[in-house]
């Protein structure tokens, strides 16, 4: 895993209305990225919804979070749909896991992104952890932890 | 952020208007949610142990859509039939999973003795919405990432329903 004093690998995504993100766009802001294995397996079902729950809250303190994994943008966008997200998916699907990769949250064996938590402040990784399987979800209570200690 | 955020912090000690049922054997607190099915079998289950069980609310409106009205249905039977029509909705919600739409909601209003239109504003009100919201920022804060969710003293007790459900009757037997 990226960790925290590195620069933060640059990096252009379509979302899940295949709108060309970069990180070049969020400067200014903290930008959190969540990184998670599937759209609609049942974990990252949970991991998304209970996010979504404190998304607003994120927002309330100038954080943008976005989800990444290597799912289409088409994938994205029915995932997003079902759940109601209003939190943005990036898909890292072509080469696939390669900007995961360069932060470190690439299963290679498997071809599928880790889960975990990087957040970018002025082009640096500020803060980075990984859950110690993909089956564990990091509480959304280590994304307000993290705010704080970089407020 | 102190005590406004959602930053970590222990599971909190019930409150005056904490919602607990059962007496003797362990404390256990429980976050569900409503509209959940691997709560409702844990659920019923576990009110018929000998826990001292503290509940609260936690739910995930993304994931289920009818979570945030079931919930707040049984903080509106409170305003008018305190804990007796809190326990009354919550139990019936669990046991007639089926029934969850308004109406049902406005009939078993009926059934616990409740003014059906005070009911009916209390439900969509800012009161009920906070009691619910207080509930599930405390969950966040303690880490519960999904449904249902159990604490011992401060420890998780797993996540999954099955679980969760063996480790409340292993607590039972100890007592």
């Amino acid at each position: 895993m990226i960790e925290a004093g590195a620069a933060a690998p640059d990096f252009t995504l379509p979302d899940q209305d295949q709108n060309e993100v970069s990180l070049s766009d969020f400067a200014g802001v903290k930008l959190i990225l969540a990184f998670y294995p599937f759209d609609f397996s049942a974990v990252c079902t949970d991991h998304l919804s209970v996010y979504q729950e404190v998304h607003g809250e994120i927002e309330a303190q100038g954080a943008k979070l976005v989800g990444v994994s290597v799912d289409s943008p088409f994938a994205h966008k029915a995932f997003q749909e079902k759940l109601g997200l209003t939190i943005p998916l990036l898909s890292d699907f072509h080469p696939q896991g390669e900007m995961s990769r360069t932060y470190g949250a690439l299963i290679e064996e498997r071809g599928h992104t880790n889960r975990s938590l990087v957040i970018v402040e002025d082009g640096k990784v500020a803060f980075s952890m990984a859950a110690a399987t993909p089956l564990e979800i990091p509480g959304a209570n280590v994304i307000f932890d993290a705010l704080e200690e970089l407020a | 952020m102190g005590s406004e955020g959602l930053g970590s912090a222990a599971v909190p000690a019930p409150e005056p208007d904490a919602h607990l049922r059962g007496s003797g054997g362990p404390a256990v607190t429980l976050y569900l949610d409503l509209a959940c099915p691997h709560c409702a079998v844990v659920w019923v289950e576990a009110r018929e142990l000998p826990l001292s069980l503290c509940v609260r609310h936690f739910p995930i409106e993304s994931k289920r859509p009818r979570a945030a009205a079931l919930h707040a249905a049984t903080e509106a039977a409170v305003l008018q039939g305190g804990e007796e029509a809190f326990w009354g909705m919550w139990d019936s919600l669990y046991e007639d999973r089926g029934r969850v739409d308004d109406p049902h909601l406005w009939e078993r209003a009926r059934e616990l003795g409740l003014d059906v239109e005070r009911f009916e504003a209390d439900r969509r009100g800012d009161q009920v919405a906070e009691r619910v919201r207080r509930d599930f920022r405390s969950g966040i804060r303690a880490g519960v990432t999904g449904t249902p969710a159990g604490f011992l003293d401060g420890r998780p007790l797993g996540s999954e329903g099955e679980e969760l459900g063996g480790v409340l009757r292993a607590l039972a037997e100890v007592g």
